[in-house]
């Protein structure tokens, strides 16, 4: 079995397996065992299988026979559609501590998997599949995704005890005064990570947009779910339905995205799939970057295609005549069609902000931390918000460079405005959430100014310690009852696990490392992003200088409430005693989690100690190593309506004029906010409150996170208000009036209807019959049961005929 | 009466199921007891089928060509057969009807009257 087959088989699995559990414990879960307790064990075991599977489906990408002829797989695999696209070697990159080997060009596409296991339906060109799209990306994003998400579950075994039993959820008060007392949904939180798992899953591995989209609205549904876990909490139902309707306001954008392509393209499918014919159908990374193109020395390179040029040059072509290879070209020169192109990238991107919690579409991720806390380590660190990076990079070929730069600055604005406001919140979840928020505008900002894989190396390193994180805040929150960082304080000593790795978690996520030399992973990929910036930054001196700037600016923004966050925390005194001598470690299913996370987030940046000779290069087993091999093929592309915009090769980047200036100003500004933060809540030397005061106004605007939820109050919320209120009294006024009075008017006519009834219909028939029966009356007299007298009534009266007879035959002519 | 100078012919015995049908009219008539009610309707019947057999026979006829075959005296068979059916049900009346009044005046059955 080679990999073309082993392949889509592991990780179809892999995904299978989460919904295998949710299905069970949808049906069985309130029988598994004692209040459900054994769905934990259903939904773990689930998720460690697709983790086993997609650690073997790495090992296969990684050591197995990735090359094997495309005919020979193709005649082994026709049964489910499998083709395979041997182009091009995985190219070889070193991260880490040998930047320096330059000049290795994926000119040529990466090798990616891709087929059709099921067609739901085919309509005109338009096939609707089942299909997936395996690359060096989903292979990591499967292994990462599933290796925290087994972690996440077993901790949630620990987090989630409560729910085993009664609650009484003190939070919720009911009309009465009492406390809200409801029975305990251990086994439903299971099952809707198993269908969060699921999706995830899916969307990954999906081979098409179309698949892509049905996935992504399951996340967005079970992030609803879970979200509103304590659904009788009024803030709980209200953040998961501001997520899921933030989250369709990104999806809108979307759909219309994947209109354009469909308009333009005709295709759904990422790559080329060889149907059982052996006909290459071409996915819409090969229509938008064509390998051999007409008068073009650079192939794969990011022009419209021909469904584009068509549509915009409709009013050229005469009806019926196919426009000539020439006129495609000249057409194709004077940017016909690019327009379509660039709303589709705009459109698609515009899903990844609602998803990935973008400026402006960031508001529902902090809202969102009212979910249980594995659910906000999940769902709003690793994955969900994960998913819009990941389609970004997935989408990569795509992506006009104005696109590219909106992209970029999105990030950046996101970047900032949430790494601000992280610095004002005390409640130690939403310094976490706005600290996701900056840390995916890094993401966004990297990929926007060309930093592929810095930008997906950031999404793998961030998942890792922001899931961390995430666990360790939940950790505390489990023992001290409170989200308030004012209230805690020197809980070092209580709970050591949990502090020292969230101190890790701390150093990760600032990019803490020896410059040029070694670090934990956040230094890796921060600095990546960083030196991309900078090489943006010489290309393009107009967007550039912001991006580095906050780019570098962030780093410091990140060191700083990180190191407020663990110092609040974890070190001084008590700030609240009560608080303080109930805390207590969280048992060992919780906090092995942690270890575990903690060693991946200081090592995942690292090679691993081997250096193989596999597929005829010589490399360090590195995730930017293999996610070097998922590199969208082709140059990043110049800009056409923006001319001046030049993104520079990712590789230009390595050049230590760049990479070493760049990873002394993250490192630097990072330490200045390690500093800072040292200095206000470590030895404290500075008073914050001082500090507080002195920029009241700047305090205000960062309390009140920029005022962006009065902000979409005053703009969307009171105006939808309004229109729905005047719709209403419409209603109710007009339309109610109407039916009313129909109504009315009904009832009178039934009123009338009566009344001939009653005095027409029913007299007649009373007269009848009151009239039959005084006849009837009058009649009975004669019969007076004698039977003689009937005797003689017969007798006289046949007597009486024959006389009569006769006197009238006599009497007769 | 010339009846009785002239020989027997269909007249004479229309005479006597006359007397037959009025005796049984009168015997229906005044009898208080079921059973002579009874009595009183085979009369009645008798005096009809002696009309019929009269009516019917060759010998009685003067106009052979018209013969009217044997109907009458079928009928009249027809007529004993129902008569002796017709008996036969009132008898097991008047018995049901003394089993549940210890009589059987038919002045007293009047228990159907309007």
């Amino acid at each position: 079995m080679n990999a073309g087959d082993s392949l889509p088989l592991l990780l179809g699995l892999a995904v299978l397996l989460p919904l295998a559990s949710f299905t069970a414990i949808v049906l069985f879960g309130r029988w598994m065992g004692k209040a459900g307790i054994l769905a934990s064990y259903v939904a773990t075991g689930a998720i460690f299988g697709a983790f086993v599977l997609s650690a073997i489906s790495f090992s296969i990408w990684y050591f197995g026979d990735l090359g094997a002829p495309a005919e020979a797989a193709h005649a082994e695999a026709v049964a489910h559609d499998a083709a395979v696209v041997d182009t091009g070697h995985a190219s070889a990159v070193e991260h880490g501590t040998d930047h320096a080997n330059a000049g290795h060009h994926t000119a040529r596409p990466p090798k990616y998997f891709a087929g059709d296991w099921y067609t739901l339906g085919q309509f005109g060109k338009l096939k609707v599949t089942i299909g997936y799209h395996i690359d060096a990306l989903t292979i990591v994003m499967f292994c990462m995704v599933t290796l925290i998400a087994t972690l996440i579950h077993f901790y949630a075994f620990g987090y989630m005890h409560d729910e085993l039993h009664e609650v009484t959820d003190h939070e919720v008060t009911l009309s009465n005064g009492h406390h809200l007392h409801r029975p305990g949904r251990f086994h439903r939180f299971f099952q809707y990570l198993s269908l969060f798992c699921f999706s995830m899953l899916g969307l990954v591995v999906a081979g098409n947009i179309a698949m892509v989209f049905v996935f992504w609205e399951l996340v967005g549904i079970c992030s609803y779910f879970l979200i509103g876990f304590y659904i009788e909490r009024k803030s709980a139902s209200n953040a998961a339905n501001k997520a899921f309707i933030v989250n369709r306001v990104g999806d809108f954008g979307m759909i219309i995205g994947m209109m354009a392509l469909w308009a333009g393209l005709g295709t759904f499918t990422f790559g080329d799939i060889k149907d059982a014919k052996g006909n290459v159908q071409q996915g819409i990374f090969s229509q938008v970057r064509q390998e051999k193109i007409a008068g073009e020395g650079n192939a794969y390179r990011l022009l419209p295609p021909d469904g584009m040029v068509k549509f915009a040059a409709r009013n050229e072509i005469a009806a019926g005549v196919e426009p000539t290879p020439d006129q495609m070209n000249k057409w194709r020169d004077q940017n016909y069609g690019y327009w379509l192109l660039v709303i589709a990238g705009l459109g698609i991107f515009c899903g990844c902000v609602g998803k990935s919690a973008q400026f402006p579409l960031h508001v529902w991720l902090p809202d969102a931390m009212e979910g249980p806390t594995p659910v906000s380590a999940l769902v709003h660190s690793a994955t969900m918000v994960a998913a819009g990076v990941y389609l970004v990079g997935r989408f990569y070929p795509v992506f006009a460079a104005e696109v590219l730069l909106v992209i970029a600055y999105t990030g950046a604005i996101t970047l900032f405005l949430a790494a601000t406001i992280a610095i004002t919140a005390t409640d130690i979840k939403r310094v976490l959430a706005y600290s996701t928020v900056s840390q995916l505008g890094y993401m966004m900002l990297s990929l926007g100014v060309g930093g592929w894989v810095a930008g997906l190396f950031h999404l793998i390193t961030h998942a890792f310690f922001k899931s961390l994180l995430f666990m360790c805040s939940g950790s505390v929150i489990h023992a001290t009852h409170t989200n308030d960082m004012m209230k805690m304080g020197g809980l070092r000593k209580k709970m050591p696990w949990t502090a020292y790795t969230m101190l890790v978690g701390c150093l990760a996520i600032m990019g803490a490392g020896i410059p040029l030399l070694v670090g934990l992973s956040g230094y890796y990929s921060k600095d990546s992003i960083v030196a991309q910036a900078l090489s943006f930054w010489n290309n393009n001196p107009r967007h550039g200088a912001v991006f580095f700037a906050i780019a570098a600016g962030g780093a410091a923004i990140t060191a700083f409430y990180m190191f407020r966050l663990w110092f609040l925390t974890f070190a001084g005194e008590p700030r609240d005693h009560h608080v303080y001598d109930h805390a207590h470690e969280s048992p060992k299913v919780m906090y092995m989690p942690l270890v575990i996370l903690a060693a991946f987030a200081v090592g995942v940046g690292w090679n691993a100690p081997l250096r193989l000779n596999v597929h005829g290069a010589s490399e360090w087993l590195s995730v930017t190593a293999l996610l070097e091999q998922a590199r969208p093929a082709g140059d990043l592309p110049n800009g056409v309506l923006l001319p001046e915009l030049d993104h520079p090769d990712e590789h230009a980047s390595h050049q230590p004029t760049i990479h070493v200036v760049a990873a002394l100003v993250a490192s630097g500004t990072a330490l200045v906010g390690f500093l800072l933060a040292v200095a206000f809540y470590g030895v404290r030397i500075l008073n914050p409150n001082e500090v507080k005061s002195q920029f009241a106004w700047i305090y205000r605007l960062l309390i009140n996170k920029w005022w962006f939820d009065e902000l979409y109050r005053v703009i969307f919320i009171r105006p939808v208000m309004l229109i729905s209120q005047l719709v209403s009294n419409f209603d109710k006024k007009v339309i109610d009036w109407f039916i009313d009075s129909l109504a009315r008017w009904t009832i009178h006519v039934a009123n009338f209807d009566a009344m001939i009834d009653r005095y027409i219909v029913d007299n007649f028939v009373n007269v009848t019959a009151a009239w039959t029966w005084s006849i009837g009356n009058s009649l009975r007299s004669l019969q007076t049961g004698k039977l003689r007298q009937y005797v003689m009534l017969i007798v006289i009266g046949t007597v009486a005929l024959g006389v009569l007879i006769r006197w009238s035959v006599a009497a007769g002519p | 009466m010339d009846l009785l100078s002239q020989p027997v012919g269909v007249s004479h015995y229309l005479v006597v199921g006359a007397i037959l049908f009025i005796s049984g009219v009168v015997c229906m008539a005044v009898k208080r007891n079921a059973i002579g009610v009874l009595m009183g309707i085979e009369l009645v019947l008798n005096g009809a089928n002696v009309n019929f057999v009269a009516f019917s026979s060759n010998f009685l006829r003067s106009d052979q060509g018209h013969s009217l075959g044997l109907d009458g005296q079928l009928i009249s068979l027809f007529v004993i057969v129902l008569a002796a059916a017709e008996a036969a049900v009132a008898l097991a009346i008047a018995l049901n009807y003394y089993n549940n009044h210890s009589t059987i005046d038919v002045d007293r059955a009047d228990e159907l009257k309007g």
